[in-house]
């Protein structure tokens, strides 16, 4: 592929076309290389972590990602307003969008990245394929085809055999993507993936894929110069995803020999020569228990998981995507790169593991990691964010917060590296997964490697267990609890010590505990008993007819020591609001403190469904109102964080009257229809 | 900067066995308490709880903040005093902070004969309420009484001091911008029901509060309408029809959070203005006031030594220090409070005496709160004595006591006799709070001298009328004076009787007035203005 004047242009202002963690993450290499750094943003970002620490910023327009970051013109007057040399486009929004680069080729602007017609070659997944066909790449059964005909994608389904994947041509990041169990499903999912793809991509187009039942997603870094250099930087395991979104990655894939390695590095080269590519990109594999792999697709761009690469390599491929933008080699070859140890990359996401995913907005109240309190080397510790204590975290843009990555000697070293990171991070005001990756990441099977894409669903009975608690977590929250109590004092006045004076008896505080997911349930509370002679002895905790002796300890940071009964543990203790939050190596612990001024005593109303989950806009109304429906029947479809939510009718009836429009902003809350059960 | 230092020996016999005698008393106090805790009984308890509510002490744990301490009133009130046992006289009173704000709390225990209100039981109340005007603390009560016990209606209901004094001090504490909250957890009835319509702001629980000026009984006797409580006085008559009741609570927890919520709302100021320092605990050992002091009244000991255990940091700047040393005074502070301390160490002479009253002139001038420790047999007795005027100089401390408006606690750790008592700031001057150690003793003389007293004008009866009486006789005459004394001298005695505010483990001491100076410094204090100092 020939390569036009201005990618070889040197330049020394990188505007950065994104947000969040990576949008920092680039700039901080790009700073490091003394280059100046340019952000850009929608007026929800404006005063967002990647426009503080940029050099300049520039406004793209409203906070909706078409408005602002998609918005091909508005980028690139921004980086014709601050004299940006070149672009780099990070991973999502416009990073795979063949005319962005067209524009920036024009504008004679460089793009970090490559050129137009390999994102357009890779972009279009059924063209895709072709070309992998041709330069013997394997490939998964499938439709690729260009005829959309809803009865001819049926019928191809039908012929591949269920279960199939539909996919958005245009997609990637799993949107407009589903798994189709059963022939009947099909219509009802192919509308679904394509009114998603419509709103992700302005585009409609699916492909059909067969779905293997027990893969492993596995990918290849790959790096090509625009002097007809490639290497391939290894492999990363993918396969723990939810939603077909990756939550943690590691390299090198568990199991992989170097035969293997080699033959799959090689046609990852192969498939990125082929469509003339230069750059940073990624192919990715299905992986099969037999060894033999089949290419799914090429992102054009850098990976969010590419540090777990940085981390067993060495490189920063930030560093190597802009000197290959600079026109510059890459700067090792083949068999100069080599292995070290072992990575994992965990990504926090504002979600609700709990609630099927579902995505959390909010403000940070406090986002933090102690490394010293979990006694951490932070050598072995990257924590790649995008936001910081206080931000907001809105309804409009991907929920990913920040990536853990760690590394370590062996994948054993490094996954208990990973779990004590992960009870380092303290995140309060937004819900997160912290939780849940940590319960992945100490999970058996993971542990064995046990690796497969559908292991979230696999595993689901143990990761989503309901949680039981002992004896002795009451009694930690309860220590905890009463130790926050001593620290809660305002004023030096007598009445301000929380430490349970009573006259001619012993200190008496009582804490009452329960499940946070159990607040009103009153036969839930477990109610622990602390008493002590004065000020200066251990609590005596008495939990339902047993007393332990108590002590707690202030260790660095937000460590403590808790000792019950001569046993000492050591643990990392925060509050969320109410929830006493318990971490350490073998998991997470939390309580709610049922303080009297937090129980909701007011009237309740029977529970609805019919209000909105979260922010977002309603996409479509399915019924009529007064139309006669059954339980169960989808009435209306709301989209938020840009998944779409499904409300539908709680019981045989109708809805009186829809309060919002195809189009209308809900609030989380509102109440979106009346609905009148049948008598 | 004067930090008191110890000459006790811990290891010494005498200490030894004072601290046993002592931590005897307090142990027997603490069992006391917790006896007293459990109110009416198992039975009276079973039933409360079978009715969905909360026990009076636990409603006070869900009233107050969390983990904050409670000063409770009198615990020991009607202790041994009627015929049959009435726990905390039926109703429980303290101070308590409630959303940031210190707050009295007056509290019925409806497992104590249904929470009606026997004299002692009205006493006490009356004097909760004392307590809040004299602190300009906000009230609380957690009404659940059947009103006033009928049978000893005499000793309840027409005095100055007795029921309706109750409504009397609500509407003019809430004359003086005290707020006045009534939370209703059950009955209200007949007078009982003004306590919720005289408040500012009150609360009902559903099914379970009810307020009336006539009960079902008497309405079927009066009128002939047959009606269910809940359907004449309850929450929903009261926070729906009729208006007496503001707020209407699912349960007591919420009746006690929506009571929380109304202190919030208060726009509650402190008005003291004292000169804070960091509060640092003492550097002597409390714990060891238990050796020091022992229970035996005859065993002088150094009151320095009471006092260092109770101050910040053990810093005492003694005044007049070499003059009149019977009465010691100084400045020191309690919890971070700037305080004035006199505290006897022997009998009152004319210089103690007049030392006192300067000392109290200061505090006044300065605005500083004075605390006393009471130890005391009484005035010097003679005739250089009584020549030299000691009458004249006593009446000049007991003018600067009686007139000194500047808060004043008064702890009684030892004797508490005679005039000394009056010098010393007993009950009839008012101070803010006064408490009892359990080795104290109250008597207008000791009971010794009493008997003394008593057997001299017999003997010299006997003399007139020419008769003789035995050294025998006059024992026998003596030994039910002494008995009287040493029973109705005793601090639980007292106690039960609303002599005092309480009595307090000697270990508590500390804590017990830190929290009493801190809710003291609600009020403004006041400029003094003394009367004719006789000279």
């Amino acid at each position: 592929m020939s390569q036009t004047d201005s990618r070889t242009t040197p330049f020394d202002t990188l505007l950065v076309a994104n947000r969040g963690e990576i949008a920092c993450r680039v700039m901080r290499t790009a700073r490091a290389m003394g280059l100046r750094t340019v952000a850009v943003y929608s007026d929800a970002d404006a005063n967002a972590r990647h426009v503080r620490e940029a050099d300049e910023a520039v406004r793209l327009g409203p906070a909706a990602a078409r408005e602002s970051y998609l918005k091909v013109e508005a980028v690139v007057e921004a980086a014709k307003r601050t004299g940006a040399g070149a672009i780099h486009p990070g991973y999502g929004f416009l990073s795979e969008n063949g005319p962005f680069v067209e524009a920036l080729d024009a504008a004679g602007i460089t793009f970090v990245g490559p050129p137009a017609s390999a994102i357009a070659a890779m972009g279009d997944k059924s063209a895709a394929k072709a070309r992998m066909a041709n330069a013997g790449v394997p490939l998964v059964p499938g439709y690729h085809g260009d005829d959309q005909d809803d009865a001819l994608l049926k019928a191809e389904a039908d012929k591949i055999g269920y279960p199939v994947l539909l996919k958005a041509s245009a997609g990637g990041g799993g949107k407009g993507m589903r798994v189709v169990e059963a022939p009947e499903q099909f219509q009802a999912a192919l509308d679904g993936c394509r009114r998603e793809s419509q709103a992700a991509f302005g585009d409609t187009r699916m492909l059909i894929e067969k779905y293997l039942t027990q893969p492993r997603h596995v990918e290849v870094q790959v790096f090509c110069d625009s002097h007809g250099n490639g290497v391939y930087l290894f492999e990363r395991d993918c396969s723990v995803q939810r939603r077909h979104q990756k939550v943690l990655e590691e390299a090198p894939a568990p199991g992989m020999t170097a035969e293997l390695r080699r033959e799959m590095g090689e046609a990852a080269v192969r498939a990125a020569k082929e469509i003339g590519y230069v750059g940073a990109g990624t192919v990715e594999f299905l992986l099969d228990k037999d060894g033999s792999f089949y290419f799914m697709e090429m992102n054009t761009r850098l990976q969010v998981e590419h540090p777990v690469t940085e981390m067993i390599t060495g490189q920063d491929l930030v560093e190597w995507q802009l000197r290959v933008a600079m026109g510059e080699p890459l700067p090792l070859k083949q068999d100069e790169l080599t292995i070290t140890g072992h990575s994992f990359e965990a990504r926090l996401y504002a979600e609700d593991p709990e609630q099927d995913f579902l995505p959390a907005t909010g403000k940070l109240e406090r986002f933090a990691m102690d490394l010293k309190g979990a006694g951490l080397d932070p050598r072995q510790v990257r924590l790649d964010s995008g936001v910081e204590t206080g931000d907001v975290v809105s309804m409009h843009y991907d929920p990913m917060l920040a990536k853990l990555i760690v590394h370590g000697d062996d994948r054993e070293q490094a996954l208990s590296t990973l779990n004590r990171a992960l009870a380092a991070l303290d995140v309060q005001g937004v819900v997160t997964n912290r939780a849940f990756l940590q319960r992945l990441a100490t999970h058996p099977a993971f542990r064995n490697a046990e690796l497969d894409t559908r292991f979230i669903e696999k595993n689901e009975a143990t990761l989503f267990a309901p949680k039981q608690y002992s004896i002795e977590e009451y009694a930690g929250a309860a220590l905890i609890g009463l130790n926050q109590l001593a620290r809660e004092c305002e004023s030096d006045s007598p009445w301000d010590r929380h430490d349970g004076f009573r006259l001619n008896a012993p200190h008496t505080i009582r804490i009452s505990l329960c499940d946070p997911a159990h607040v009103q349930d009153e036969a839930s509370v477990v109610v622990v008993e602390g008493t002590r002679a004065s000020g200066a002895d251990p609590w005596d905790l008495t939990i339902g007819g047993e007393t332990l002796t108590a002590r707690l300890q202030h260790l660095e940071g937000d460590a403590v020591a808790v000792t019950l009964n001569g046993h000492r543990r050591r643990l990392q203790a925060r509050r969320d609001g109410n929830v006493v939050v318990m971490v350490d190596p073998r998991g997470e612990t939390r309580l709610f403190w049922r303080r009297i001024d937090a129980i909701d005593h007011g009237h309740h109303e029977a529970e609805s469904t019919l209000t909105a989950p979260m922010h977002g806009t309603v996409v479509a109304l399915l019924v009529e109102a007064g139309q006669k429906v059954e339980k169960g029947m989808p009435l209306m479809v709301m989209e938020a964080m840009k998944m779409e939510h499904t409300m539908t009718a709680p019981a045989d009836g109708h809805v009186e009257s829809f309060h919002f429009n195809a189009g209308d902003t809900v609030g989380q809350g509102d109440v979106l229809l009346e609905f009148a059960p049948a008598e | 900067m004067a930090t008191l230092t110890t000459q006790i020996n811990p290891r010494s016999d005498g200490f030894q066995a004072n601290e046993k005698a002592m931590r005897h008393e307090v142990m027997k106090l603490r069992e006391l308490t917790a006896a007293i805790s459990q109110g009416g009984g198992e039975k009276a308890r079973a039933r409360h709880e079978s009715r969905g509510k909360l026990f009076v002490r636990d409603r006070i744990d869900h009233l107050i903040d969390e983990g904050s301490p409670f000063l409770e009133f009198s615990a020991l009130a009607a202790h041994e005093v009627y015929e049959s046992d009435v726990p905390a006289a039926g109703v429980v009173t303290g101070i308590g902070r409630v959303s940031g704000v210190e707050c009295v709390i007056v509290a019925n225990d409806a497992t104590v004969k249904g929470g009606t209100y026997y004299p002692l039981t009205v006493k006490k109340h009356i004097r909760a309420q004392e307590i809040a005007r004299k602190h300009r603390l906000p009230c609380i009560y957690l009404v659940d009484s059947g009103g006033a016990f009928l049978p000893r209606q005499d000793e309840v209901f027409p005095d100055r001091d007795h029921f309706g004094r109750i409504f009397y001090n609500q509407a003019t504490l809430s004359a003086e911008g005290i707020p006045q909250i009534a939370v209703v957890m059950g009955s209200c009835t007949a007078g009982g029901a003004y306590v919720p319509a005289m408040a500012d702001e009150s609360i009902i629980v559903k099914q379970q509060g009810t307020i009336f000026l006539g009960g079902p009984p008497l309405v079927k006797a009066a009128t002939g309408e047959s009606i269910s409580a809940e359907d004449l006085g309850g929450a929903d008559v009261h926070a729906k029809i009729s208006g007496v009741a503001d707020h209407y609570a699912e349960n007591d927890a919420h009746a006690l959070q929506l009571a929380r919520a109304c202190v919030s709302r208060l726009n509650w100021q402190k008005r003291g203005q004292l000169k804070m320092q960091e509060p640092k605990p003492p550097r002597l050992d409390p714990s060891e006031l238990y050796g020091i002091v022992g229970t035996d009244l005859k065993k002088p000991f150094d009151v320095r030594e009471v006092i260092g255990r109770i101050v910040d940091d053990s810093d005492f700047d003694e005044f007049k220090r070499y003059y009149g040393d019977t009465l010691v005074t100084g400045f020191a502070h309690i919890h971070g409070y700037p305080v004035g301390i006199v505290a006897n160490n022997g009998v009152l002479f004319s210089e103690s005496a007049v030392k006192g009253a300067h000392f109290i002139e200061l505090c006044a001038q300065r605005k500083i709160p004075l605390v006393f420790l009471q130890n005391i047999t009484g005035f010097m007795v003679g005739s250089r004595y009584e020549h030299e005027g000691i009458a004249k100089h006593g009446a000049k401390l007991v003018t600067a006591v009686a007139c000194a408006k500047v808060p004043k606690f008064t702890v009684l750790i030892g004797g508490s006799f005679g005039a000394g008592n009056y010098g010393m700031c007993g009950r009839a001057y008012d101070p803010n709070l006064l408490f009892m150690w359990p080795n104290a003793r109250i008597s207008v003389m000791g009971g010794e001298q009493a008997a003394g007293v008593l057997a001299q004008v017999k003997r010299e009866q006997y003399e007139r009328e020419g008769r003789e009486w035995s050294k025998e006789e006059e024992e026998a005459f003596k030994q039910p004076t002494r008995e009287q004394y040493e029973r109705q001298g005793h601090p639980y005695y007292a106690s039960a009787r609303l002599w005092d505010d309480g009595v307090i483990d000697p270990a508590q001491t500390r804590d017990v007035l830190g929290l009493s100076l801190a809710a003291a410094m609600n009020a403004e204090v006041q400029q003094t203005k003394f009367g004719v100092f006789r000279m």
